[in-house]
């Protein structure tokens, strides 16, 4: 659950840090920062919700069949 | 359903190996096809972004990381769709025609010299279809076989699509060698050179493989769906707003995919890379050491596949990923201290033949953790969600995995090293501690239990 937020902070960090229109690597490129920290942003998110699910214990126990997706009373999110 | 399991078991040996080899070959081209691009990235650069063109170097770096970052999963969210609404037969039929078609057509645009900007916007335009087709081929190729297979040979059958990124990827090296090596440089890098050969290939390939593709029936599982109008109707919603489902694409993704990813991207692509630039060999080792390496290695895809039919697919997968977190700094290590530790002011280094043969074993068995992250892992993913949603569900996380966390490996690496100049090893701590966190989440929430039905 605290990974996502410290994955995050990390990249936007690192983006001001070593943005540099004058520089000539992949880590100085502006649009490479935006798609990474645009793509990141939400598989952070996931992460901290996968932290907060697993915290609950919905995965104590794994379903193994579709009958048993359906039969969770936690089915919508 | 008992429909589904008389046709599954009267169907022949030679019927499900038709299945196989006709799913297999057309994903291979697929990978051929995505590879080639970033193996003559260098040609390819010249002749379509030239430097000191700010607009050409935008649209470089879109081609590069959108293609692999955003279009990759995208593409997986658009064809996973409709390969759980149209069929899967259609689908990734569709996704080999999108690939060989830009693919094609990749090699026939004229360069920057000839038609200015207009170049590098088709050249961005066609990689980005390339990308999209990518994110689509995958899910369909490996469901299409599973909904083919007995549950006790799931592992087995599906493994066989799990060489394909691997010999699409030797393929891909081995065409180009072969091009290069039968012509001078004078003719292989000008405009309309031989470096378009590979990319001209691709159209008979796939031309191939769509004719082996539409002689092939749907899916039986997914036939018995439609036909009795079970399936999804908005499969994307059903995917990531039903909780119950959406905590499976999650477990799938931070359980498995993510260390995976990583650990395939780090023995079939940084340690080449790695080769060349850090320990300063020459261009044909660095290249023939890998194509030594997977010609080794790529049964145990197989083999693994296999194997996790018999004694289940977590801890396979966790193994591969225990060996590489505890090994990747000794054996990158070894790298260096044999080859510009010796010579620090070579610029080439050439290995004397002993040298190289251990090298060659070395890779050889970082492929060997990429056999067993990823051999087992197409059975586990069709495994984990229903059938009227797999197609969707599967892809996203598989793609999040191989295309951002392992496309990231070098970008990262790149990262560290320039905040940790020290350390030449230093990049190895992106991968590792991905697939240590992986490997934690796994062992504590992924179950080893095989699904012994994916009809439902």
């Amino acid at each position: 659950m605290l990974l996502g937020p410290l994955v995050i902070y990390g990249l936007v960090d690192a983006a001001t840090r070593y943005i540099d229109l004058s520089g000539q690597k992949d880590i100085n490129n502006p649009v490479v920062w935006i798609i990474i920290v645009g793509i990141f942003t939400p598989i952070a998110i996931g992460l901290m919700i996968f932290g907060w699910y697993a915290w609950k214990g919905d995965y104590d126990r794994i379903p193994h069949s579709a009958a048993e997706l359906e039969e969770d009373p936690t089915r919508r999110r | 359903m008992y429909k589904i399991i008389n046709y599954l078991s009267e169907m022949g040996h030679s019927s499900i190996r038709r299945i196989i080899a006709a799913s297999s070959v057309g994903t291979m081209i697929e990978w051929y096809d995505f590879y080639i691009f970033g193996m003559l990235a260098k040609t390819i650069s010249v002749e379509f972004f030239p430097a000191g063109n700010p607009t050409a170097a935008l649209l470089s770096t879109l081609a590069i990381f959108a293609a692999g970052f955003i279009v990759r999963p995208f593409g997986a969210l658009v064809f996973g769709r409709l390969g759980d609404k149209v069929g899967r037969k259609y689908t990734f039929l569709l996704t080999l025609v999108l690939m060989g078609g830009s693919t094609f057509l990749i090699g026939c645009v004229p360069g920057y010299r000839s038609i200015g900007l207009l170049a590098p916007v088709l050249v961005l335009l066609l990689r980005l279809i390339q990308g999209l087709a990518l994110g689509g081929e995958y899910g369909g190729a490996a469901t299409y076989v599973a909904e083919h297979a007995p549950s006790n040979k799931r592992g087995y059958y599906t493994s066989w699509i799990q060489t394909t990124a691997t010999l699409g990827l030797f393929l891909a090296l081995g065409v180009i060698l072969l091009v290069r090596s039968s012509m001078p440089e004078a003719n292989f890098t000008p405009e309309w050179g031989g470096w378009r050969y590979p990319f001209w290939i691709s159209l008979l390939l796939v031309g191939v493989s769509i004719y082996i593709r539409l002689n092939m029936s749907e899916s039986p599982l997914f036939a018995e769906l439609k036909s009795t109008g079970k399936t999804s109707v908005n499969p994307l919603r059903e995917s990531f707003q039903h909780r119950a489902n959406f905590k499976m694409v999650l477990l799938a993704l931070f359980g498995a995919v993510m260390g995976e990813g990583v650990v395939w991207y780090t023995g079939q692509f940084y340690a080449q890379s790695f080769l060349e630039t850090k320990c300063k060999l020459d261009f044909e080792q660095s290249r023939t050491i890998l194509l030594w390496a997977i010609a080794g290695a790529t049964p145990f895809f197989v083999l693994f596949g296999w194997l996790s039919d018999r004694v289940g697919r977590k801890w396979i997968l966790m193994t591969g990923m225990l060996l590489a977190v505890l090994t990747y700094r000794p054996i990158f290590g070894y790298f260096l201290e044999n080859s510009i530790a010796l010579n620090p002011d070579a610029t080439v280094i050439t290995l004397p033949n002993e040298m190289y043969w251990r090298f060659v074993g070395l890779v050889f068995l970082l492929i060997l953790y990429v056999t067993m992250v990823y051999g087992p892992i197409a059975a586990f993913l069709v495994e984990l969600f229903p059938t009227r949603i797999r197609y969707t569900s599967m892809s996203l996380p598989y793609h999040i995995g191989n295309g951002v966390f392992g496309g990231l490996v070098p970008f990262i690496g790149l990262l560290l090293s320039t905040s940790f100049p020290g350390d030449p090893l230093v990049g190895l701590w992106y991968p590792i501690s991905i697939t240590a966190l992986c490997l934690v989440i796994g062992v504590l929430y992924l179950d080893n239990k095989k699904d012994e039905t994916v009809m439902d």
